[in-house]
């Protein structure tokens, strides 16, 4: 019948107004400055290091400063400077640790590529959001010691990601992860040279005018 | 407001708003007597109604909010007081102060002259139309015969407006945009007054008093004898609706202002108080419309039940009112705008027949207000077919090809 679609419509706004009013798990809006905004895990901002230790954090440091994410950085913010001597990791192996790791956020693009080649698991990206300076200089290049965060902070904020790489993977004790994209390319599939190319091909062709 | 005749039997309430202006006119010397008195109603109106249009802001936002399942503004507090917040009902002044002190842009070649006058026109026509309005037993501004005829003439003077904003903007936009915005109120305006001369055939007056006087009766006390309720009152009821949404450029009428194909249509080029006057003179349209459709299809100033009426009549008035205003949001937070074809398929095709038939139909019933008894159920049903017959093989006619709808991916 004419205009049953719009009753149907008006129920179901009329259900949204009352159910507003006694359903919280309805409501798609959060009370921001006073109630913290809800993060989806995969919401990433900016890189953290992650630690093993939150009361020694530049001791227990996963990063061995192999600099993989400094050369795979696109826009470059990412500066290390490897250590002259060695100290145990988690596992009592000696490895080298960054002396210098700075992260120029003010440059950072958030694309995440530091966390994917990382074989370590030692940068992974943070949920903090509300970032402020008074210096657009120096007060946005992170050093080691303001990007170091125990690997309990990392389980709070994305506890899957978090849990799969404590279970997998213990730190700096696995083979470096194969990179996507080294393989070599797929044969290209065999063709009926006496085919007629696919519809698509024919329109890119120059036509004659009947 | 006519002149207070001053029955003691009154309840106070009813009397109120009339005693508080004689009383203020009684500190005039009587030379200027009759200038006050006019002035007053003239004050009153402005303030009741631009408050009503404050609170219809804040009270739309808030309540489309829930029908998205959001809070709405809820922040606007006093100042100096920041943790007091009032549920945000402050903020219409807050947006007032805003529009306000913003800086106003005018095209350096614009028509200045009537760039200027739009707004002002818009309001001060959307405003004559609350004159013939009875707001309450004794409350009305002005007392004419002709009371209908001039609220439609002075509410159309507002589509002259809209072309002067569009044409004094010298923007494509706007010129493209308050023509179409024209097509679509010279549409509506059609079906508006074919719904509403149905009331008049039947009562056999222009006059608003003497509508709302016509349906002051009740069968058994509580069953209103208002004209939503007999067949032709309910069909030309739901066809004042429509036709108001699109007068007034509501959802899902809002064309003129389609933002996202057309910019701002013809408010492209405003800014600040004039854009702000645009929007109280929109306001104030469509609270001059739905307090008409009170006043003649939902009994006015008169009570629902008989027993109720020892409430002032205004209080029936202004809840009736607001709750026009409070469906009209509803429906605002319910559906899509049309396109422009199908905004005038339906006036053309669909209304304007169907508001025709319902002259045809409020003929019958005046005809037939002698059949009592057994012919009086054949009256109504006669008549309920009459106007529901054509709506369903219209309506199937014209959706026939268009509804329901399918989707198909392009091959």
């Amino acid at each position: 019948m004419l205009g049953s679609g719009i009753l149907k419509g008006l129920g179901v706004t009329a259900k949204n107004f009352v159910g507003s009013y006694h359903d919280p798990a309805r409501m798609v809006t959060q009370q921001y400055p006073e109630e913290p905004a809800k993060l989806p895990q995969a919401y990433r901002n900016f890189p953290f290091l992650v630690t093993e230790n939150a009361t020694d954090p530049m001791g227990t440091l996963r990063c061995v400063a192999c600099q993989i994410c400094e050369k795979e950085c696109p826009p470059q913010c990412i500066y290390i400077e490897k250590s002259k001597d060695k100290k145990p990791d988690a596992n009592g192996k000696p490895q080298l640790y960054p002396a210098v790791f700075d992260i120029d956020t003010a440059v950072c693009m958030s694309c995440q590529i530091c966390v994917e080649v990382c074989p370590f698991d030692a940068i992974k990206m943070d949920h903090v959001f509300e970032v402020a300076a008074t210096n657009r200089f120096e007060g946005l290049l992170l050093d080691h010691a303001q990007l170091a965060k125990p690997n309990s902070y990392f389980h709070e904020i994305r506890s899957a990601e978090a849990t799969e790489v404590d279970t997998t993977s213990p730190p700096n004790a696995r083979p470096p992860r194969k990179r996507p994209g080294r393989r070599p390319p797929p044969k290209p599939p065999r063709q009926n040279p006496l085919r007629r190319p696919p519809r698509h091909d024919r329109f890119l062709r120059p036509r004659l005018l009947a | 407001m006519t002149v207070f005749s001053g029955p003691d039997s009154l309840p106070d309430l009813e009397r109120a708003p009339l005693l508080l202006r004689d009383w203020i006119v009684d500190l005039f010397p009587s030379a200027l007597q009759w200038f006050v008195h006019h002035l007053l109603s003239i004050t009153a109106i402005l303030t009741v109604f631009g408050l009503f249009f404050a609170f219809t802001t804040i009270a739309e936002r808030k309540l489309l909010a829930r029908l998205q399942n959001r809070l709405g503004p809820n922040r606007s507090g006093l100042p100096w007081f920041p943790s007091l917040r009032l549920w945000g009902l402050t903020q219409p002044f807050a947006d007032g102060i805003k529009a306000f002190t913003k800086e106003d842009i005018v095209p350096a070649v614009a028509d200045k002259a009537l760039h200027f006058l739009a707004p002002v026109i818009v309001v001060a026509f959307s405003l004559l139309g609350f004159a013939v309005l009875p707001f309450g037993r004794h409350l009305l501004p002005v007392e004419l015969d002709a009371a209908i005829l001039y609220f439609f003439a002075a509410g159309s003077a507002t589509e002259l407006a809209i072309f002067m904003a569009g044409w004094g903007s010298r923007n494509k936009y706007s010129l493209l945009a308050a023509m179409r915005a024209l097509a679509q109120l010279i549409s509506y305006e059609l079906p508006l007054i074919l719904s509403v001369v149905p009331v008049v055939m039947v009562t056999g007056t222009l006059s608003t008093s003497a509508i709302v006087l016509d349906q002051g009766f009740w069968t058994f006390g509580v069953l209103p004898h208002w004209h939503v309720f007999t067949p032709w009152g309910f069909a030309g009821f739901l066809i004042f609706l429509v036709a108001a949404l699109a007068e007034s450029n509501r959802s899902p009428f809002d064309l003129p202002e389609a933002e996202s194909e057309i910019i701002a249509g013809h408010l492209t080029e405003y800014s600040g108080f004039k854009y702000a006057l645009f929007f109280m003179g929109e306001y104030f349209g469509l609270t001059a419309l739905s307090g008409l459709g009170v006043t003649l299809f939902l009994g006015g100033w008169q009570a629902p039940c008989a027993f109720l009426g020892f409430i002032p009549s205004w209080f029936w008035f202004m809840g009736k009112l607001a709750g026009m205003i409070v469906f009209f949001i509803w429906i605002r937070g319910t559906l899509l705008r049309l396109r422009i074809d199908q905004l005038t398929r339906l006036a053309w095709k669909f209304m304007v027949p169907l508001a025709l038939l319902n002259l045809g139909n409020a003929a019958f019933w005046v005809l037939t207000a002698g059949w009592t008894g057994p012919l009086a159920l054949a009256r109504w049903a006669i008549s309920i077919a009459i106007i529901l017959v054509p709506f369903f093989l219209l309506g199937r006619r014209l959706s026939a090809g268009f509804a329901p709808r399918t989707y198909r991916y392009a091959p």
